[in-house]
């Protein structure tokens, strides 16, 4: 039986919560269309199609229970986007949340930014747990009192009152993008930030809502002519004039902010050669990459495309230092793939917090993590089948042809409408969110 | 995956790989049990099997690699044209099938036959880029009949209800499927049975002379059909948002937007792509091959036409 990955010590993955609807008829309106925790970990955000973000916070650990840590619990729930109509073009806005990307705590107040097809909001979540009382000039219940009547003076006087989070919108980014938003990254100055459609990208000061700079324009002069697009944008962790944004051709680009105001020339080109055995025309759309994740050391970056996962050194340009496969039994079934469109599905990725292991998610409901030095993978489900608590997690496994064993599933029965595209690691503990359709699942390990 | 067209190309094609033969004989009916309503297929597959049985096993895979591409050709023509969805259509999407459809043109090219496939278009009374003007009118007649209801953010989830139901049965899967198929056999009975163009061919004429108007109009002067209808395909992304959302609660918020955003330039580029003829200027066109019997088509090519017909129904909403 394979040991656990992740963390260099062997370590089985469990269940720990499931959150969302049990019932088989799923509200579109439920699916969760992004996962981030925030960079304690202590808050895990989840944004979904009908525009709503959910706020999970994880309870203190309780000294008593040792084998499964802090739970989490819901903190707080908002409408983040409203789905608005373009009467130019006809077409409606979807309210879906693309992304949710967190600030850094810089005081009680929790922020993040949320972000649908058009607008990007900055969100302040603050918590109120006293109430003053014994106002002088208005009653208890709100009421002004007559001035002429106050006969003597109190000094109000702060009472506990139960535990009220609030969110509101601090900030709106709004009519900087003709194109659909696909990702937005706060920068590591905590001042600026970016944001990234199909065609451009465009750097933000956290305070400035009216402007923004455009610091990448791939928009052709003839849109005939368009044959790549800006599929996923990140900012370097540690150094602010640093980003990279990925395409749908499976090449990143690196640029430095500092080298000219329109970073439309590179600094660094990554693209790994195609292997022309292995050429069809499919070959472009499984390239397409889907998602780009520095590590949290900022020497490595890693992509995922439509079959594999590669994680690149940001020294060596032409071609990635590793590469996972997540399913390469889909290649052969690339057509069937093509004509349900599952092909174009996007898979996010990520890192551990010590960037010894990586996590992105499949069909069935599979996910898969890989062990960079160990060099171990392994396959899990998320399901309700098996959501006893603390119930460890058994590995899956896929039979790509001949005999199948017991417990393996063949291809053929995998269901693709089941399928994980939104995945988040704490960023220090072995704590795992999984989005699986409507349902947010929290794995976590089981030391030894 | 059963059930899938490509599932069968799939199978055929590996079967082919290795002794073609009697084998997708006996395997073919197996498959096809399940498919009531894939005449068309049936009649590819047993086309194919006859082949077999003339050309021997080479000659049987260069037909089955062909049938495959000729099938993610039409497949990939499809999806470009569910551009009349409610939502904006994904870009990332619609450039990946873009570059896939010009891939096969290109092989096509190569193959010398992309000039085949040409005649068939030309057979059916249809060229190409007409083809795939066709898909553009039907994106933009959705358009033209979305703008004169001017919906209040509040009341138009009310009527939202209606159009996705309307859309649904456009993009669910039995009518892309049908036309897909119907496309497939259409097209696959003009590439098989080359006897029949000659027949057809002297209608063209009288086809293009109706035609001729829309042809100036949409033409861009670029040297294949495919980029400059793709080129009209991406035109629906052009037009920027011109106003700010009606909502009363976030007008103070955009009152001081810089205007700049709006580049008048684009806005200008995608109104002039506009192809200028509307929904029932097709259906005339289409009119004279319905109605006149001194017409030869395949009865492929009559339901093909039948299926666009109702296809425009539906969005007219009549």
């Amino acid at each position: 039986m394979m040991a656990g990955v992740g963390g260099g010590n062997d370590f089985q993955w469990c269940f720990s919560q499931v959150k969302g609807a049990i019932d088989e008829d799923v509200a579109e309106a439920d699916i969760i269309s992004t996962v981030e925790f925030n960079y304690s970990g202590e808050l895990l955000a989840t944004g979904d199609k009908g525009g709503r973000v959910v706020i999970f916070q994880r309870e203190q650990e309780s000294k008593n229970r040792q084998v499964s840590r802090g739970e989490y619990n819901v903190y707080s729930t908002f409408q983040s986007h409203e789905p608005e109509f373009d009467y130019l073009k006809s077409l409606e806005i979807e309210e879906k949340i693309n992304k949710i990307r967190w600030l850094p705590q810089q005081n009680a107040a929790h922020f993040l930014l949320s972000a649908n097809d058009k607008t990007i909001k900055l969100w302040k979540i603050s918590e109120r747990d006293k109430r003053a009382e014994g106002y002088n000039l208005k009653d208890e219940d709100g009421r002004l009192r007559d001035p002429f009547r106050i006969t003597t003076l109190r000094v109000p006087v702060l009472m506990p009152m139960d535990l009220m989070v609030e969110a509101s919108p601090r900030r709106i980014f709004a009519n900087a993008h003709t194109y659909h938003i696909n990702s937005i990254s706060v920068n590591s100055d905590y001042e600026t930030y970016l944001s990234a459609d199909d065609l451009r990208i465009n750097l933000w000061h956290l305070e400035i809502t009216d402007r923004s700079f455009n610091i990448v324009d791939i928009k052709p002069a003839n849109m005939e002519e368009l044959t790549e697009v800006i599929t996923a944008a990140e900012c370097h962790p540690h150094q602010c004039n640093v980003f990279v944004y990925s395409s749908s051709k499976g090449t990143i680009r690196l640029c430095d902010m500092r080298a000219a105001a329109l970073c439309d020339r590179h600094s660094k080109f990554f693209e790994e050669p195609e292997d022309p055995s292995s050429r069809s025309f499919f070959s472009e759309i499984i390239s397409s990459i889907s998602d780009v994740k520095f590590s949290h050391s900022g020497r490595y970056m890693m992509t995922r495309d439509y079959l594999s996962v590669k994680v690149w050194d940001l020294n060596m340009e032409n071609r990635p230092v590793e590469t996972y496969q997540v399913h390469e039994y889909l290649r052969s079934k690339l057509c069937s793939l093509y004509e349900n469109d599952c092909i174009f599905d996007k898979f996010e990725c990520c890192w551990n917090g010590s960037d010894s292991a990586i996590m992105t998610g499949s069909y069935n409901n599979f996910f898969r993590m890989f062990d960079r030095n160990t060099r171990r993978d392994i396959t899990l489900e998320a399901s309700r089948e098996n959501s006893k608590p603390r119930a460890m997690l058994k590995p899956r496994k896929v039979c790509t042809g001949g005999k199948r064993k017991k417990d393996e599933i063949s291809v053929d029965s995998l269901d693709f409408n089941k399928k994980i595209l939104h995945t988040a690691w704490h960023p220090k503990e072995n704590v795992i969110a999984v989005a699986a359709t409507n349902n947010l699942y929290i794995f976590q390990d089981k030391m030894n | 995956m059963s059930g899938s067209l490509s599932a069968l190309f799939d199978h055929v094609s590996a079967v082919g790989e290795g002794n073609a033969g009697m084998s997708p004989m006996l395997q073919a009916p197996v498959i096809l049990v399940g498919w009531p309503r894939r005449q068309g297929v049936l009649v590819s597959v047993l086309w194919l099997s006859t082949l077999d049985f003339l050309f021997g096993a080479k000659h049987v895979l260069q037909g089955h690699q062909a049938l495959q591409r000729q099938s993610l050709l039409d497949m990939s023509l499809i999806k470009l044209q569910l551009c009349h969805m409610l939502v904006e259509p994904n870009l990332c999407r619609s450039v990946l099938i873009a570059n896939t459809v010009r891939q096969i043109q290109e092989e096509m090219t190569h193959d010398g036959s992309w000039h085949m496939v040409t005649e068939a278009f030309c057979g059916t009374g249809q060229s190409p880029s007409e083809r795939l003007v066709a898909t553009e009118v039907l994106c933009r007649s959705r358009e033209q009949d979305a703008e004169p209801k001017l919906f209040s953010v509040i009341s138009y989830e009310g009527c939202r209800e209606e159009e996705v139901v309307a859309d649904e049965t456009l993009c669910s899967v039995s009518v892309s499927d049908t036309v897909s198929n119907v496309c497939l056999a259409g097209r696959m009975g003009q590439c098989w049975e080359k006897s029949e163009l000659s027949g057809v061919e002297r209608d063209e004429e009288a086809l293009e002379d109706s035609r001729e108007d829309e042809e100036v109009d949409t033409e861009d002067g670029a040297s294949t059909e495919g980029p400059k209808t793709i080129g009209q395909v991406f035109g629906t992304f052009e037009i920027k948002n011109g106003s700010p959302g009606p909502d009363s609660a976030l007008e103070e918020l955009f009152s001081d937007v810089d205007t700049s955003y709006y580049d008048l330039d684009t806005m200008l580029t995608g109104m002039q792509s506009a192809p200028k003829m509307g929904p029932y200027d097709l259906l005339d066109s289409l009119a004279p091959s319905h109605s006149s019997p001194s017409i030869v088509s395949t009865p492929n090519c009559r339901s093909d036409l039948n299926e666009l017909d109702h296809i425009m129904e539906i969005i007219v909403g009549s």
